[in-house]
């Protein structure tokens, strides 16, 4: 079986190496036709970039998409600062740069990538996904009879912040800094995804379409694990059905679908105020041109989040969203798993995220404020300040570098729930409600807890569930995202995740259960 | 200000400091030779394992002890001056106390086998104890097989420990069965079964009769006395149960047999000076209770008590229902009120077992008024509350099966045995039960 799991090890390896590697490959290749139906498909007047390419770009072949990007980056910065410079507003390229340049570079692709899609997949992909599956599989046998298996975690260099878990923070950081800052230097990877991109929406896959499928596969492959691992444990394997159930069919499958019959791409289950930019005007404009589902979205999207989500949350707690339909909280509970213990007890730790979540939560619906003023007063600055401006920051802060790149770069680091516990503004929002009007809590199984520390250890909410269980308190707390993980992990049987009746919910004790009973009366 | 002193860093001292601290402004010392910091023992299995680190067994945090003003002392307690309100520490220092708790826990038993004391031989209860056998078993290269000596809650501990490093292990228990003294045959076969599923070479009835050193003096093998077997080993670890650690105050005046010797108020022989925990030995037994109690909630119900007792408010030590768990390598076990190894003359019993699963119950009752005397589980969780109501009410095991909804304490979504137990019970039930279904009401309602 060990065996079966190297050989695993390896082709994941080979899979992933290719991949990497692919960056640095491939041929670029714009001739005047292309570069003519780009300009006019754009709306592109500047006749500075458009000469500029022709002389530096055109009928050339640029190996691998670097220097093919600078040449249109320098075409792309000199056509605008000189249109800047003559106040020539209408001919100044709007665009991100490095979008723009993707967007030249996924026209531009020629030779053997662009023309063995298929056999790239299978050679970087499906070599992984079965590597990854070897590797995983076998561990049926290994990990011995069915139950807690977290032998051997704080020995290892991937989950206790060794050299593996920093090479996997690099590498992780990296991609999400390549795929939200650069997209044009990844665009080798978005080849190999566009067969299915085409049969699913017919369109040629973009970054976002290659990171929703990478997300699908990572979150399909990480789950077998959670199945394996978990498989004595009913409440965790029915949750990872469902957050791998919402994230393929709601957040993947869905959406492509929608853009094949030409409505909008939308994500029925993605709540504001997650969804940040559901009230951006762009989105409004485009819901409102769609006609009836258009319509049907925007009433949706808003009921969800002002209805739904807290009824659910009184009901049966944020663990509802955060641990079975959530994308992010999906991806933390796959791929996330193995890094649960890392997150941070401390007392200090629930004071910063006191501040940031509910700091991140104001800042949206500020943003949010702003947004709606401008789009129905038509004034683009509110008290002085530019509405997109503080768009984009929050686009910017929020939406990327602590969504994406903190958010899951650091799971090697800080533990799976980064974003869910420090960032996230709906996560802030359910807790609220969660903390002060829901049914759900964690019971405390009486006096029964001896203080061994497994649920604080594996709480990747950082919550320090002992603090409450060894007094025989029940655990209400704004950041639990119910994952269940504190009641499985315990030995002695103490914690149970439940919903009852709001009375007797929180029970701050002083004398345990077991104790003499008078005693436990003279304290009242 | 008085000055309370506390001996021993454990649940018992740590809960009685707490509680002197909630109700009063005395001045508090613990000390300790083990550790700076509170750890949860019963936790220390899970930093070899690798499920955590040292860290994570303390249950407060550095600062806590600063600001609830309880003082911290490393050191070793040599002699009780008791005349002097003196404590008197192997550094030469000493330390004064208006009054004292003893709550120094246990020691490992050692019986006098030959070799007892080499290199590689060890107990499984202090923190120095998991440093030493992180040495000496760091992996199954360096220790490739382990005798374990003693079958009850710590011996299987240790052996699923070394286990978890692929580590060889051979346990030596003295009983017929697993834990035979405590458990009924029907859940000691089970775990029995089940340490073998675990690939531990479980040897029953069977006792060490010595230790053997290679000419370094580091262990080399074990020999059985029933067979005259010798098994080669790098580790032997010695689990034959716990006594008092009490050698310290052996010349100080305080009263002591196996523990220190304690009254209902956990007062020693000498005035201001108490005893809890592990440590502390009853006078006389309360209940069916042992007169000294090695176990982890009724250190910490005594250290409740005594800091009562200490702010002035002096009551007795009054322990509820009996209740207790542990878990069995991937089996948990909880128990509440009393299931005898063997059943006394008044009582019945009904056990049920889940087919091919490690699950099971096993319900004591009263064989004329049906009355409930206790209940062990394996595999299933129970709430405490429910089985503490039902004791104290003096309700019958029918009313325990009929309310099964209201008992369980599975994560949700878990298969419910319920109809399967309900079933069999019928069987020789004199009346037919049915299943309630779980009441919400029922569950937070306080029958005392």
């Amino acid at each position: 079986m060990k065996t079966v799991q190297r050989i695993g090890l390896a082709l994941f390896f080979l899979g992933l190496g290719l991949f990497i590697s692919l960056i640095f490959l491939g041929d670029f290749k714009m001739n005047s036709e292309q570069l003519n139906s780009f300009v006019n498909q754009k709306g592109i007047t500047s006749e500075v970039f458009i000469s500029k390419m022709n002389e530096t770009v055109v009928d050339k072949t640029f190996k691998g998409p670097f220097a093919i990007s600078n040449l249109t980056l320098t075409a792309f910065n000199e056509a605008n600062t000189n249109h800047r410079a003559n106040k020539e507003w209408g001919k100044v390229i709007w665009d991100k740069p490095h979008s723009f340049s993707y967007q030249v570079l996924k026209g531009a692709g020629s030779g053997f990538i662009v023309t063995h899609k298929w056999l790239l997949w299978w050679l970087t992909f499906g070599i992984g996904i079965i590597g990854a599956l070897l590797f995983i599989l076998p561990q049926i046998l290994i990990l011995g009879p069915a139950g807690i298996k977290n032998n051997g975690i704080y020995h290892n260099s991937a989950t206790n912040r060794g050299w593996i878990g920093w090479l996997t923070f690099i590498f992780l950081v990296g991609f999400y800094i390549l795929l939200y800052f650069y997209p044009d230097f990844i665009v080798n990877w978005t080849y190999l995804v566009d067969p299915i991109s085409q049969a699913l929406s017919g369109n040629m896959a973009s970054q976002w379409f290659l990171y929703g499928f990478m997300y699908c596969v990572v979150m399909l492959v990480m789950g077998v694990r959670m199945y394996i691992k978990y498989r004595h444990n009913k409440y965790q394997t029915l949750r990872t059905t469902s957050v791998l159930f919402f994230q393929i069919v709601f957040a993947f499958l869905i959406p492509e679908l929608m853009v094949r019959f030409e409505k909008p791409w939308y994500d029925f289950k993605n709540a504001f105020p997650l969804d940040y930019d559901f009230f951006f005007s762009w989105n409004l404009d485009s819901l409102i041109a769609s006609g009836g589902i258009g319509l049907f979205i925007l009433v949706w999207g808003v009921v969800l989040s002002l209805v739904i989500v807290p009824i659910m949350v009184y009901f049966f707690g944020k663990r509802w969203y955060c641990s079975w339909v959530c994308g992010c909280g999906g991806l933390a509970e796959t791929l996330g798993d193995p890094y649960r213990q890392l997150s941070d007890k401390s007392l200090k730790a629930w004071q910063i995220e006191r501040w940031l979540v509910h700091g991140v939560l104001a800042f949206a619906i500020i943003m949010t404020g702003f947004t709606l003023y401008t789009y129905f007063s038509g004034s683009q600055m509110v008290m002085g300040i530019k509405t997109q401006t503080i768009q984009d920051i929050y686009g910017f802060l929020i939406g990327s570098i602590f969504a994406g790149v903190i958010g899951t770069g650091f799971y090697p680091i800080f533990g799976n729930r980064v974003w869910c516990r420090f960032g996230c503004p709906l996560a802030a929002y359910m807790g609220i409600i969660q903390r002060f009007k829901s049914r759900f809590r964690i019971t405390t199984n009486g006096g029964q807890c001896i203080s061994c520390g497994n649920c604080s250890t594996y709480c990747e909410q950082g919550i320090d569930v002992r603090a409450y269980a060894q007094k025989g308190e029940n655990i209400v707390r704004a950041s639990c995202v119910g994952c269940g993980v504190c009641s499985a992990v315990c030995p002695r049987g103490v914690l149970k995740l439940e919903n009852g009746p709001e009375q007797g919910r929180i029970n701050p004790t002083e004398i345990l259960l077991g104790n003499d009973i008078n005693l436990m009366d003279y304290l009242k | 200000m008085q000055h309370i002193a506390i001996i021993g860093n454990g649940i018992s001292g740590v809960t009685a400091a707490r509680h002197i601290r909630k109700n009063s402004d005395f001045k508090i010392t613990i000390i300790s030779a083990e550790s700076d910091y509170f750890f949860s023992r019963t936790a220390l299995m899970y930093v070899y394992m690798g499920h955590m680190k040292f860290e994570h067994t303390q249950p407060y945090e550095s600062w806590f002890w600063d600001k609830n003003k309880i003082n911290l002392l490393n050191g070793f307690v040599e002699e009780i001056d008791a005349d002097s309100n003196t404590l008197k520490f192997s550094s030469g220092q000493s330390l004064q106390y208006d009054k004292l708790i003893i709550a120094t826990g246990s020691k490992p038993n050692k019986f006098g086998w030959p070799g007892q004391d080499l290199k590689g031989v060890m107990g499984m209860y202090h923190k120095q104890d998991l440093e030493q056998l992180e040495q000496c078993a760091p992996n199954n290269k360096v220790c490739k097989r382990a005798v374990i000596v003693g079958g009850g809650l710590i011996g299987i501990e240790l052996a699923e420990m070394l286990r978890s490093r692929n580590i060889e292990v051979t346990f030596l228990v003295r009983e017929k069965s697993f834990w035979g003294s405590v458990l009924p045959p029907e859940e000691s076969e089970l775990i029995n079964k089940h340490i073998k599923e675990h690939h531990i070479d479980l040897r029953l009835g069977c006792n060490l009769e010595q230790i053997n050193a290679d000419a370094s003096g580091q262990v080399k093998s074990v020999k059985i006395l029933e067979t005259g077997e010798e098994i080669e080993c790098q580790v032997v670890g010695l689990t034959a149960g716990v006594s008092p650690n009490i050698e310290f105050l052996k010349t100080s005046k305080i009263e002591y047999q196996r523990g220190v010797l304690v009254n209902r108020f956990l007062e020693t022989n000498i005035k201001d000076i108490y005893a809890i925990g592990d440590c502390a030995e009853q006078r006389e037994a309360i209940g069916e209770r042992r007169t000294i109690e090695a176990v982890w909630y009724t250190g910490r119900m005594m250290g409740e008590t005594v800091a009562q007792t200490i702010c002035g408010n002096r009551i007795k030590y009054n322990p509820g229902h009996w209740f207790n768990s542990a878990k069995f390598l991937d089996i948990e076990y909880q128990t509440y009120g009393w299931v005898w190894a063997k059943p006394k003359p008044h009582e019945s019993r009904f056990y049920w077992e889940a087919e091919n699963e490690n699950i099971c119950i096993h319900i004591s009752y009263d064989t004329s008024s049906r009355t409930l005397i206790g209940i062990n589980t394996f595999g299933l969780r129970m709430r405490h509350d429910f089985f503490d109501k039902v004791l104290n009410k003096g309700e019958t095991i029918d009313y325990v099966i009929s309310h099964l909804s209201d008992a369980n304490f599975d994560p949700e979504f878990y298969k419910s045995y319920h109809k399967d137990i309900l079933k069999q019970f019928n069987i020789n039930a004199p009346k037919a039960v049915s299943l309630k279904p779980k009441s919400w009401k029922r569950i937070f309602t306080k029958q005392l």
